[in-house]
């Protein structure tokens, strides 16, 4: 059994449906790349496993559990953390602030929590701007902080939402990085993501979505030279 | 400009902490005057009830604008128990606490799931609601009011012939309310009410149960302010729908956090001065309350803090240092807004 | 309770709850476009009410003939108070928001009790003052003129979003702004256009009031709250909810009166809202 296994799930908003009969699986500290062209229901689905959206129909299990229909902060508790596509970083905290609102899941011991913050802001490497308002810091720096952040609750999967979205290319690589690091931790990651030179170096597996439903699943070699997808693609030009 | 709420500054903070509580304590001995020192008291009152609304309206970002109602049900449920009962009245103005902390449930159970303006309208209902019920209440004393025994005197009773023994009081119910705050805002308590007012959604993402907290925010909130109601109606010895119920003591409950800062410990007790100051200014210099003048003032002076200073004094202040310290470090004075390009999106 | 009786009051509830409807509709149209609440709405309306009674008062001329004065005054003020003030806070902290409207509320009502002083005014003998019986069922001509003018003002608003291209640009923004930006739409004269028919609605309702109401500062007061609550029955946002939630509270709140007694009108209303509140948060003829 996978770490988290997503069965038949459809979602459907009033008359339109964003997400039909998809099912895939993440294992134990896998990076799994969930792309597609837009529209495809990648949030959505995202969305989902992430507890903002009941899933209309179909199942969501995290290591045997059913997650579907659980709260925001019920499934953050579970263990699934996510980051959104605008970072949120909290604006009237620092950095290090900002990352012991999650640790706090773990502890509620002040004290402890800005220890676990300071590990997890040198694990992104922003150790040096721990007391940095969070409001002044860029874009890259926010991102990295939301990860952070998410990573405080000592989840055992993480989902980023189109993490290198208009970052430059060392800024990209600096991304991956913090992903294979987060792989070697032991935890899994699913990733929405449209730079594909950023993930399909790196995901165990691709999972790619068009128009609601799932149209390919496995490793990134076989995926990117799957003519359905290809063909997906192209039809969004 | 948000101001830094970590440790900028800390021994600043702790100092002028310090002077501050050594002024009120000092004061009474410069101020004899009986009207002056109730003008002391009148700030020490405001400042209670502002740090009271801080908690939920600044800390945790739920903006309240009938938070009267817990300052009425505080001030009834003490005089009530008082009049009817016997009962003491400190252990009336717990049970007030209590009653209004109670009914903060009830208010928040049914509000919470609204944001932002939607809350505030409903504060607002909700408040409209408890004057109503509290005008037409003939057990209550209805629209002519109570009027509280003046039988018994003495600490025991919380019934003095002086004002002085009120200021202490007022002055110690101020302290115990910001300490309170304090404690709060150091625990894990303070960090999730920051994210909740911050970004509710990211709150949720780390395992935030953000109803649970706002309700905690506002049960805390209630209970100092109907602290503060009862503290009222054993000072006035005469409480009404008018005088302990009104949107425009809603109002200035808010007003005197949002003038000196909210989310700030020191912002509404500065609010508090500041407006207890206008208000016997205008009342004096303009001669009589019929002409308006300290509501316009004020009124004013609102719009212009919500729009060029939505941090307040305090964050003015704060920010104007941080700005200071670092130009005298030689760094540039601004640190800069560039993710703030990526906020405002829709 | 008689039939007649009956009928009586669900008359003068619907008559009333027109007035309200037109409010709202102002209201509803600035938080539609702009996703700010305005707390000084009922001022507008008070503003609207005192022109009526001063043109009435120092030029004698009549509220009907008066009326489209007031709503250009109104139109024009709405719009400077949005160039001035309101175009500072969009994109502010929602508590600068709230506060910016609800001290402009607080403002407009200090200042019309410091110049106008706060006696009770009201207009007397106007061109449609009088009742007459229609059926077993009295109704007061001003109160039916009223009426009728908003349902007329409605419709005018109504035509304009739904057939003219600037409502359609209105419309636009309100759905979704970005998009509409886009498109080439200005988002900033969109918000103006706003803030400038919504105050006119809120004065046209006080014009219409001021006919049989009585005229003081505070009379916004509970034209906003009960706005509100029309507002969100109606949906936030929707023009034609708020047409008819504001019909619906207005028979509520006298038929409220009728059965409970008139101090607890207003106290009806409002547990209603705090229970739609609850349950369908939405509104009644909202979008979930």
């Amino acid at each position: 059994m996978s770490l988290l296994e997503v069965r038949k799930v459809s979602k459907k908003f009033g008359g339109l449906t964003a997400n039909e009969d998809v099912s895939f699986s993440v294992g134990e500290a896998q990076v799994v790349g969930l792309i597609g062209p837009n529209g495809a229901g990648k949030t959505t689905m995202f969305n989902c496993v992430a507890g903002y959206f009941p899933p209309t129909s179909g199942s969501i299990r995290l290591q045997g559990r059913e997650m579907a229909g659980l709260s925001p902060e019920q499934s953050a508790r579970a263990g699934i953390a996510r980051t959104f596509q605008i970072a949120r970083t909290f604006t009237s905290m620092t950095a290090c602030e900002n990352v012991m609102t999650g640790a706090l899941l773990v502890n509620r011991h002040v004290g402890k929590a800005r220890a676990a913050a300071l590990h997890w802001l040198r694990f992104v490497h922003l150790e040096g701007q721990a007391d940095k308002p969070a409001a002044s810091m860029t874009i890259s720096e926010q991102r990295r902080l939301a990860v952070a952040r998410a990573l405080s609750i000592e989840p055992r999967i993480l989902l980023m939402d189109e993490v290198m979205a208009g970052l430059n290319p060392s800024e990209v690589r600096e991304a991956v990085e913090v992903v294979l690091a987060i792989r070697g931790l032991g935890i899994a990651t699913l990733i929405v993501e449209h730079v594909l030179e950023g993930i399909m170096p790196i995901a165990d597996k691709i999972v790619v979505l068009d128009r609601g439903r799932k149209i390919a699943d496995g490793p990134p070699a076989e995926v990117s030279r799957d003519p359905v997808v290809i063909a997906a693609y192209l039809g969004d030009e | 400009m948000k101001p830094t709420t970590s440790h900028p500054l800390p021994v600043a903070r702790m100092s002028v902490a310090a002077v501050a509580l050594a002024a009120a304590l000092l004061l009474p001995l410069l101020v004899t005057n009986p009207s002056s020192l109730n003008l002391a008291i009148l700030a020490l009152m405001a400042a209670q009830i502002g740090v009271s609304w801080n908690i939920v309206g600044g800390y945790a970002g739920q903006v309240s604008l009938g938070h009267a109602a817990f300052y009425g049900v505080g001030a009834y449920t003490s005089t009530l128990l008082l009049m009817k009962f016997g009962v003491n009245p400190w252990f009336g103005m717990l049970a007030g606490g209590v009653m209004a902390a109670v009914m903060s449930i009830a208010f928040g159970w049914s509000c919470f799931r609204l944001r932002g303006h939607y809350f505030a309208m409903a504060t607002i209902a909700v408040a409209e609601l408890v004057q109503i019920f509290f005008t037409n209440w003939e057990y209550g004393g209805a629209a002519v009011g109570l009027n509280l025994p003046m039988d018994k005197e003495g600490w025991a009773w919380m019934n003095f012939a002086t004002k002085l023994p009120y200021y202490w009081l007022a002055l110690g119910l101020l302290v115990l309310t910001l300490l309170v705050n304090f404690a709060i805002e150091r625990s894990f308590l303070g960090y999730y009410f920051r994210a909740i007012k911050d970004e509710p959604d990211a709150a949720r993402s780390i395992g935030i149960d953000i109803a649970r907290y706002k309700q905690v925010a506002l049960a805390v909130s209630a209970f100092f302010t109907a602290v503060g109601g009862s503290f009222y109606a054993q000072k006035e010895l005469y409480i009404d729908p008018g005088s302990v119920l009104s949107t425009s003591l809603s109002i200035k409950m808010a007003l005197v956090s949002i003038l000196g800062g909210v989310g700030t410990l020191s912002g509404p007790v500065l609010g508090a001065v500041v407006l207890t100051v206008i208000e016997e200014m205008t009342r004096a210099g303009l001669g009589g309350t019929g002409s308006g003048i300290d509501t316009i003032l004020y009124a004013a002076l609102i719009v212009v803090i919500a729009v060029f200073y939505p941090s307040g004094v305090v964050g003015s202040i704060r920010s104007a240092a941080l700005r200071l310290s670092r130009r005298m470090r030689g760094l540039p004075a601004d640190t800069g807004a560039a993710a703030t390009a990526e906020r405002s999106a829709p | 309770m008689t039939f007649d009786i009956l009928l009586q009051t669900l008359a003068s509830g619907v008559l009333i709850g027109l007035i309200y409807a037109l409010v709202a509709i102002g209201l509803t149209m600035i938080f539609g476009v702009m996703d700010i609440v305005n707390f000084a709405h009922g001022e507008f309306l008070m503003i609207g009410m005192y022109s009526s009674f001063w043109m009435f008062a120092l030029f004698h001329l009549d509220p009907m003939l008066s009326l489209p004065l007031t709503a250009l005054m109104l139109f024009a003020f709405g719009v400077l108070l949005y160039k001035l003030l309101i175009v500072r806070i969009v994109n502010a902290p929602m508590v600068s928001q709230i506060f910016t409207t609800f001290g402009l509320m607080i403002l407009l009502r200090g200042l019309a009790q410091f110049f106008w002083k706060p006696d009770f005014r009201s207009i007397e003998n106007s061109f449609v003052a009088g009742s007459f019986k229609l059926g077993q069922v009295q109704l007061g001509k001003p109160q039916l003129v009223a009426g009728i003018g908003a349902i007329v003002v409605t419709g005018l608003i109504y035509f304009f979003l739904t057939r003219t291209k600037l409502g359609a640009a209105l419309e636009a923004t309100a759905a979704d702004k970005e998009a509409a930006r886009l498109m080439g739409i200005d988002s900033h004269r969109m918000f103006a256009l706003a803030w400038g028919i919504g105050a006119a609605c809120a004065g046209v309702a006080g014009v219409l009031l001021s006919t049989f109401f009585p005229i003081f500062p505070e009379v916004g007061a509970t034209f906003i709250l009960i706005a509100f609550v029309v507002v969100n029955l109606g949906g936030f946002g929707s023009v034609t909810g708020a047409f008819w939630a504001g019909i619906l509270v207005g028979v509520i709140e006298v038929m409220g009166g009728l059965l409970l007694g008139p101090e607890y009108k207003l106290a009806i209303v409002l547990v209603l809202f705090l229970g739609v509140l609850m349950w369908r948060p939405q509104g009644l003829l909202g979008k979930a």
